[in-house]
């Protein structure tokens, strides 16, 4: 339509409008605490090839208050990034049907909880036992 | 319409995504708060012998590179989203930077998993 | 049923008197049956003929009366006055497209995106009249029915933060349009919508946020469409490398 004189609202802080979008937000900024926990691990390995008394010295570090605070931070927060991941899951997947029954979106999420809570058990138990 | 060279990055991004929903949590957990606490897992579960052991066989060597470089691509791709979802104007520098230190972290993790022994 | 009265604020412009959009609040008598858009048309009639507002079928399936609610999109039709009373009602035209006059948004950017996606079957075995009509099966018909319900209303646009901050994103209407084409069994111009699919402002426009299926009223999940073929799309990056001589998907 031409000369049509049209007003263009400015989108601001638009993720403050609605509740929906803040949840998003939180989603998204989770990258930041993946990012800084792979970055964790890589100092790790840094340090240990650097030797015993540089690794030895990076492992009391993750012991003392601000670290292990750190990682109770990422924990919850990750934790928030996998239950959003296993949410926005099934919308990346096609169709899927079973014995010719769609399978649900509810299906769908709760198969990939229960990937995450299995391989955790797996892991936690493959240490514990390799720890002994 | 000229075709986005996105598929690259979205499958690093999904990728990384898939593993840090998997079994960020329990890695975290461990690593951050059971063994340096002592807290259902000994302490010396992370001791350097212990440690040094395990990157040093292939397996070892493999989980390593992927939670390490997929963590940081899945991470600094979603984070150089968030900038523009703030409004922040993000072009092809912008992308080549948070991209290029996802590339710098993968390859500085191999360098070090082949000279720790 | 008894007579309450509810606060309704109105977001007000006139594109010959007003350079910014300005506010005006009325008082709007109202029973518990009435919808939102009866609310407005009580102003137009009784308080303020001057209200702008767009509307037709009253029951939610022309897509005509899509407004902001509180700022959150909805069908002023499918929505009541109960639900906003005593807190009050902001209105707002939609989000992300420019308003023309009060509640009436241009969506000219909308429409042209309509036509560029092919919205029409490319038969796979074209058939005359004379050989009579296609045949498909009920799960065929499921691969594609949910996005056949679109209505047009514009609410998943008015809900995508991506669409808000670059028009130039084709959109969750628009792909899950596309998507009801390329899933229907007598289509076979996927190849030919590829190109928008895989374009930077395609789907890879979309961060999931999903708001867009949370929004729409007719369930046809257009996040789904978007981030389904973000997987089609990767397929045909990479496998475009397998088939050199394969069909053409961008440049």
């Amino acid at each position: 339509m031409a000369n049509v004189k049209t007003y263009v609202r400015p989108m601001g802080a638009w993720w403050r409008r609605n509740p929906f979008y803040g949840w998003y937000m939180l989603r998204e900024l989770s990258c930041v605490f993946v990012t800084a926990y792979a970055v964790v691990l890589l100092v790790g390995l840094a340090r240990l090839a650097q030797g015993r008394p540089a690794y030895e010295a990076w492992r009391e570090s993750l012991a003392s208050p601000s670290a292990v605070l750190f990682h109770m931070l990422a924990l919850a927060v990750v934790t928030y990034h996998a239950w959003t991941w296993f949410k926005v899951m099934p919308k990346t997947l096609p169709f899927l049907t079973l014995a010719g029954r769609r399978i649900s979106d509810r299906a769908i999420i709760s198969a990939g909880v229960v990937a995450a809570v299995m391989s955790s058990v797996l892991i936690f138990l493959a240490v514990s036992l390799a720890s002994l | 319409m000229k075709r986005s060279n996105k598929p690259i990055f979205w499958s690093l991004f999904g990728a990384g995504g898939m593993l840090s929903a998997l079994i960020g949590p329990v890695l975290i957990f461990m690593t951050g708060i059971a063994v340096p606490l002592g807290f259902l897992l000994p302490r010396e579960t992370m001791n350097y012998d212990r440690m040094l052991t395990f990157v040093s066989n292939g397996f070892g060597k493999l989980v390593v590179l992927a939670v390490i470089g997929l963590f940081l691509f899945h991470g600094l791709h979603r984070m150089y989203h968030c900038l523009h979802d703030v409004g922040i104007h993000v072009g092809a520098g912008l992308k080549a930077v948070f991209h290029g230190l996802a590339i710098a972290g993968t390859l500085a993790t191999c360098y070090l998993l082949t000279v720790v022994g | 049923m008894a007579t309450r009265v509810i606060t309704i604020d109105c977001l007000r412009y006139d594109p010959e008197t007003d350079d910014e959009p300005r506010r005006q609040i009325y008082q709007v008598p109202f029973t518990d049956d009435m919808s939102v858009l009866q609310g407005l048309q009580y102003i137009k009639d009784q308080l303020d003929g001057s209200l702008t507002f767009r509307w037709s079928c009253r029951m939610a399936i022309c897509g005509s009366c899509g407004m902001m609610l509180n700022d959150v999109p909805a069908l002023s039709c499918q929505t009541f006055l109960r639900d906003y009373h005593p807190g009050g009602l902001r209105v707002d035209p939609l989000s992300h497209f420019p308003i023309m006059r009060d509640l009436v948004i241009d969506q000219a950017d909308f429409l042209r995106k309509l036509e560029a996606i092919k919205p029409y079957i490319i038969p796979r075995d074209p058939r005359s009249v004379a050989e009579g009509t296609y045949l498909q099966t009920p799960a065929q018909l499921n691969e594609y029915y949910q996005y056949s319900q679109c209505i047009n209303c514009l609410l998943c646009y008015a809900a995508c933060p991506q669409y808000g901050l670059s028009s130039a994103f084709i959109g969750p209407g628009a792909l899950a349009l596309l998507q009801r084409y390329n899933a229907d069994s007598r289509d076979a111009g996927t190849d030919e919508r590829m190109q928008i699919v895989n374009a930077e402002d395609g789907v890879w426009g979309c961060t999931l946020v999903s708001y867009c299926s949370e929004v729409c009223p007719k369930d046809v999940d257009p996040a789904r469409a978007v981030n389904q073929n973000k997987i089609n799309s990767t397929k045909d990056y990479f496998l475009r490398f397998l088939t050199p001589w394969g069909k053409p998907g961008g440049t």
